[in-house]
């Protein structure tokens, strides 16, 4: 199959980015460098190009239900144009992916993980009911993520709205070098920042006007995208939950919301929360030199309690860190861990919550 | 990029031979497709290597990665200095970033290795 090239692609080239194929598309690993890159997100502002995530719209009469049932969390509960992370789950309760849920006047937007597109739209298309339409607007949407503690500022200065005064998870529509755009304070990595939403024939012109601004974001890959939302402890899906994994396994309990209507794979969650489930994803951080990686089997004692999803180097933090699934009689903070690190069964300690936080404001 | 009085394995590693004694590091090529190289683990003087058999371990951000022996023999000398701070492979990697010295069992192994040009045809230079 042809790689799919974003509409960044040739400014991706040229600003030196070490292309690979990832989900269908031919996009930079890295540009400096993985712990360069990384460290200049945590410190003053990077920009992604994530246009090969997805994007499916959702309206009609009824949409708001619908959006309701194919998603854990609480969708009545969004104001308009506020936005959710959330999870849909197949009838056994596994997570098919996790997503963004956007309340627009005209319908809800739902920004899915790109190797999953296919297999969201056509779930979500199967079982809507009479009267709301689902579209897939991936093939003409430009996604790019500016992040870090400067990031904000500096779309703030080529953007004819005033965007600075987003709050966490909101959004509004705003203009850049002319295009209308959709701007909401999210992201993937720990830190503030937008993400940025554009028809893809005149994305060029939004990207351009970020990186023309005087103090401009440094251009990020996929591997430091993925450590820096590892230090976050984000999931990433297919790497630490699947359809096979229910989010209160992957430890999503916060994004299920049990009381608030009927959806798909519920009745699944209620019996795993009155008979508890029997893995829990917990967060481990090792100071050994080897570090932690997907696959690794996570100890306690003599007993292999389960394993490694995702793992590597932190670099703000300058250690292994590793999400992995244990027992779920394993996953507490009194437990004694280790990680086989190729044959050495090396201490590691137990972390809830991110591995990085973000400094607090001054 | 690829110097011409080296030779090369297919697994990225380069050898730069002085009598029975090979010098060996690994690849610009290797070191850039790695990432960025945060530690390295070397088989310590005194260990006996075979051609293609692990001698070390790099670890990157993203994975971790075997380094092969190029050449049978018994390792003489371990570069501490890569061991302090690896990012001497990325800044010198066939200067100041070699990794070990091998004193030579079979010298006419080295025919089995890749030249330069050969080298830069599988690396697509």
């Amino acid at each position: 199959m042809e790689l799919k090239k974003t509409p960044f692609h040739d400014r991706l080239v040229e600003l030196g980015g070490r292309m690979v194929a990832f989900a269908g598309f031919h996009m930079p690993m890295q540009f400096a460098g993985i712990v360069e890159e990384h460290l200049a997100v945590r410190t003053d502002a990077g920009i992604f190009d994530v246009s090969h995530m997805g994007e499916i719209s959702i309206s009609g009469d009824g949409a708001a239900d619908y959006v309701n049932k194919l998603t854990t969390n609480d969708v009545a509960a969004l104001d308009l144009m506020q936005v959710q992370y959330t999870a849909m789950l197949n009838d056994e309760g596994g997570v098919i992916d996790d997503l963004l849920v956007y309340r627009r006047k005209f319908d809800y937007l739902l920004v899915v993980n790109a190797v999953n597109v296919e297999r969201d739209f056509g779930w979500m298309s199967e079982r809507a009911p009479e009267g709301v339409k689902v579209r897939n607007l991936s093939d003409e949407t430009a996604q790019v993520a500016v992040q870090g503690p400067g990031a904000v500022e500096m779309v703030a200065a080529v953007c004819d709205d005033d965007v600075s005064g987003l709050g966490s998870f909101r959004s509004m529509g705003a203009t850049i070098a002319g295009v209308q755009c959709l701007v909401s304070r999210t992201g993937y990595t720990g830190e503030d920042g937008l993400e940025i939403y554009t028809g893809s024939d005149k994305a060029g012109a939004v990207w351009d006007a970020i990186m023309k601004a005087g103090s401009r974001p440094v251009p990020i890959g996929l591997g430091a995208r993925d450590s820096l939302r590892l230090e976050a402890a984000f999931r990433l899906h297919g790497s630490d939950m699947d359809e096979t994994t229910s989010p209160l396994e992957a430890g999503l309990g916060w994004i299920v919301k049990l009381d608030n209507g009927d959806f798909f794979g519920k009745e699944v969650l209620l019996r795993q929360k009155a008979e508890g489930v029997k893995k829990r994803l917990i967060g481990l951080l090792s100071e050994a030199k080897r570090f932690p990686r997907p696959g690794y089997g996570v100890w306690s004692g003599d007993r292999e309690v389960g394993r490694v999803t995702s793992g590597g180097f932190a670099p703000s933090l300058k250690c292994g860190i590793a999400l992995a699934y244990v027992e779920a009689d394993y996953a507490k903070r009194s437990t004694e861990f280790q990680i086989d690190l190729r044959g050495q069964r090396t201490d590691a300690k137990y972390v809830r919550g991110p591995f990085y936080k973000r400094p607090e404001p001054e | 990029m690829t110097p011409d009085d080296l030779l090369y394995s297919e697994k990225h590693e380069w050898v730069k031979v002085d009598g029975d004694i090979a010098t060996v590091g690994i690849t610009d090529y290797a070191q850039n497709q790695l990432g960025d190289i945060v530690y390295v683990e070397l088989s310590p003087a005194g260990t006996k290597v075979t051609q293609m058999s692990p001698m070390g371990t790099i670890e990157a951000v993203k994975a971790v990665s075997d380094m092969h022996a190029p050449v049978t023999g018994e390792i003489v000398e371990v570069n501490d200095a890569v061991g302090a701070d690896p990012s001497v492979i990325k800044s010198s990697p066939y200067g100041d970033g070699w990794m070990v010295k091998i004193k030579m069992e079979d010298p006419g192994q080295l025919d089995s290795l890749l030249k330069p040009e050969k080298y830069r045809e599988l690396t697509g230079e």
